[in-house]
């Protein structure tokens, strides 16, 4: 690890000033991810600005849903929380050990880095780490990399399954700047890799997340997040889905089919959403609703198994859900 | 005890399947690129002489891998900026410690290198494995995956502040019940991660534990004796109220 002047602000324009205009600033929160990153010297800041003491961490609620600190630990024990939006709590819970979600925060997550083993191994060449350089993982092992949203320079996955979650919740980020507070929809926080997938998100120079809305909407109560992965729990996700549906007299008004560990940022299925809308939530309309979930995939030939995890998630998610009514 | 071996038996548990960590490998040599690979840079071989204590050993051992993490990785890269430094105070098992440390430093090599408490062990150091889990300020943590100097004036619990003189805590009492452990290696961390565990929900079922101590790993699968000494303590400390 290099060396780095550390600062600890107390208020968020303290913050703001620290790192506007000093791209070689790093922010830390939880560091559950950041303290790896700077330990393998993949990212090597010559400030480091901790924002533990700023008071970014708490639950607001009000009529129109909740605000969530940036600095809000992943652990979050709050049973409003669970019984609004169950998809949420349960990515949270899926998401990690309790050790690592009583360190790492909302906004942390978010920004955390990919998890592509090419990316984290600095004598492979990566496209994400340094621009131009190649991406090794495209010749290389991809069992566990994207099959949606991927492109020839990066095929790497997105790892959060909060953001899953809040994506499916139509949540937005909140995000201060030298210049201002404006909201991001989590949808477009994050990047596709394109030709520049060193661009990973879309923050300006200089901006903080400082909060995560989300709001009270008709579907959120009837949600869940489904995961598999390679192990029974603390591992990343192979392929998930958070799914959320409302439905009036038994049928669908409106359904979010959002996907995990299969692309470069949390994957919003559109075309299940689509085959859900209008219809009864019943054995066929799952199917059809699975089946599109995986329309656009591109995998790769090691990697086609992820293809009919899709299909599995989505559809597990369904079913329970239409067991809750 | 090399520290390669160490760290691909960890990814292995981490990662997935050892065949997805190994099968980068002969690719790394194979793209020939530049500069070596970690495991081998990380590499060094430990002779146990003659009188060396195995403490002595793990000791060395482990300073091989920090410097090995830290120093050279810094000189590589040319002359490294010096070392910049902070004062810290940390209340570390009831006790005031005051220190001057390299900004840095994780909790984890504090706690060992600094304070000498080799209670909290190395497992991993990447967030893996749980062995170094201590208690900051009542919450169980990772103390690998976090800077001392972040902890101004917290209040840590290592295995060491368990038990009240030779009385032990509950936890390790029913660990040592259950032979909740075979090699001891993760022991330190399943215990505090347990009665961190025991402070967030007092009423854990039995079906509840194994999630909820996923952070901790055991090479020795003693798992099911943890199951029942972690929920023996849970017991106890409910009738104890």
């Amino acid at each position: 690890m290099d060396t780095f002047e550390y600062r600890r602000p107390g208020t968020v324009r303290e913050a703001l000033r620290l790192v506007a205009g000093h791209p070689d600033a790093e922010i830390i929160a939880g560091g559950t991810d950041l303290v790896t990153l700077l330990r393998d010297r993949l990212r090597t800041p010559a400030r480091l600005v901790d924002i533990n003491g700023l008071p970014l961490d708490g639950l607001r609620w009000s009529r129109d849903g909740v605000r969530i600190g940036a600095l809000c630990r992943n652990a979050v024990d709050d049973p409003r929380l669970a019984a609004a939006y169950p998809v949420l709590v349960e990515a949270l819970r899926a998401g990690a050990s309790p050790q690592i979600r009583n360190r790492a925060t909302f906004g942390g997550n978010l920004l955390q880095g990919v998890r592509c083993p090419y990316f984290r191994l600095p004598e492979f060449a990566c496209n994400r780490r340094e621009p131009g350089a190649g991406c090794a993982a495209v010749d290389g092992d991809g069992r566990l990399l994207a099959i949606f949203g991927t492109s020839a320079a990066c095929i790497a996955v997105h790892p959060s399954d909060c953001a899953v979650a809040l994506l499916a919740l139509d949540a937005t980020v909140v995000v201060e700047g030298v210049r201002g507070t404006r909201r991001i929809p989590v949808g477009d926080l994050h990047r596709l890799p394109g030709a520049t997938p060193h661009e990973e998100h879309t923050l300006r120079d200089g901006e903080l997340v400082v909060a995560v809305e989300v709001p009270a909407s008709p579907f959120a109560a009837r949600s869940t997040y489904v995961k598999f992965r390679e192990r029974a729990s603390y591992a990343f996700a192979l392929a998930s889905a958070g799914v959320a549906v409302h439905s009036e007299r038994g049928v669908v008004r409106d359904a979010r089919v959002c996907l995990g560990g299969v692309a470069p940022k949390p994957w919003r299925a559109r075309a299940a959403e689509s085959a859900l809308r209008g219809r009864r939530l019943d054995e066929a309309t799952i199917e059809a609703a699975a089946d599109a979930a995986t329309e656009g995939a591109r995998p790769r030939p090691d990697n086609t198994y992820k293809v009919d995890l899709v299909r599995g998630v989505v559809r597990r998610a369904l079913t329970e859900l239409r067991r809750e009514t | 005890m090399t520290r390669p071996g160490r760290v691909r038996a960890v990814l292995a548990y981490f990662g997935g399947p050892a065949t997805w960590r190994t099968a980068l490998v002969p690719r790394a040599t194979g793209a020939a690129r530049s500069r070596s690979h970690p495991w081998r840079r990380h590499s060094t071989v430990v002779r146990m002489d003659e009188g060396t204590s195995r403490r002595a050993v793990l000791a060395g051992g482990l300073s091989i891998g920090v410097g090995a993490a830290v120093a050279p990785a810094g000189a590589v890269a040319g002359a490294p900026a010096a070392a910049k430094e902070s004062l810290l105070t940390l209340v570390v098992n009831g006790r005031r410690e005051k220190l001057r440390v390299d900004v840095r430093t994780s909790l984890l090599d504090t706690l060992r290198d600094r304070l000498a408490l080799t209670g909290t062990k190395k497992g991993c150091d990447q967030g893996a494995c749980g062995a170094c889990t201590v208690l900051l300020d009542g919450r169980r943590v990772l103390s690998c995956l976090t800077l001392a100097v972040m902890h101004e004036g917290s209040e840590v619990t290592t295995v060491e502040g368990l038990a009240e003189g030779d009385r032990l805590h509950p936890v390790q009492r029913a660990f040592v019940d259950h032979d909740g452990f075979q090699c001891g290696f993760c022991t330190s961390g399943q215990i505090v991660s347990a009665v961190g565990l025991l402070a967030e929900r007092p009423g854990v079922t039995a079906a509840e534990i194994p999630e909820l101590m996923s952070g901790n790993l055991c090479r020795c699968a003693a798992y099911s004796n943890i199951r029942d000494a972690i929920e023996a303590a849970a017991r106890m400390s409910r009738e104890g109220e």
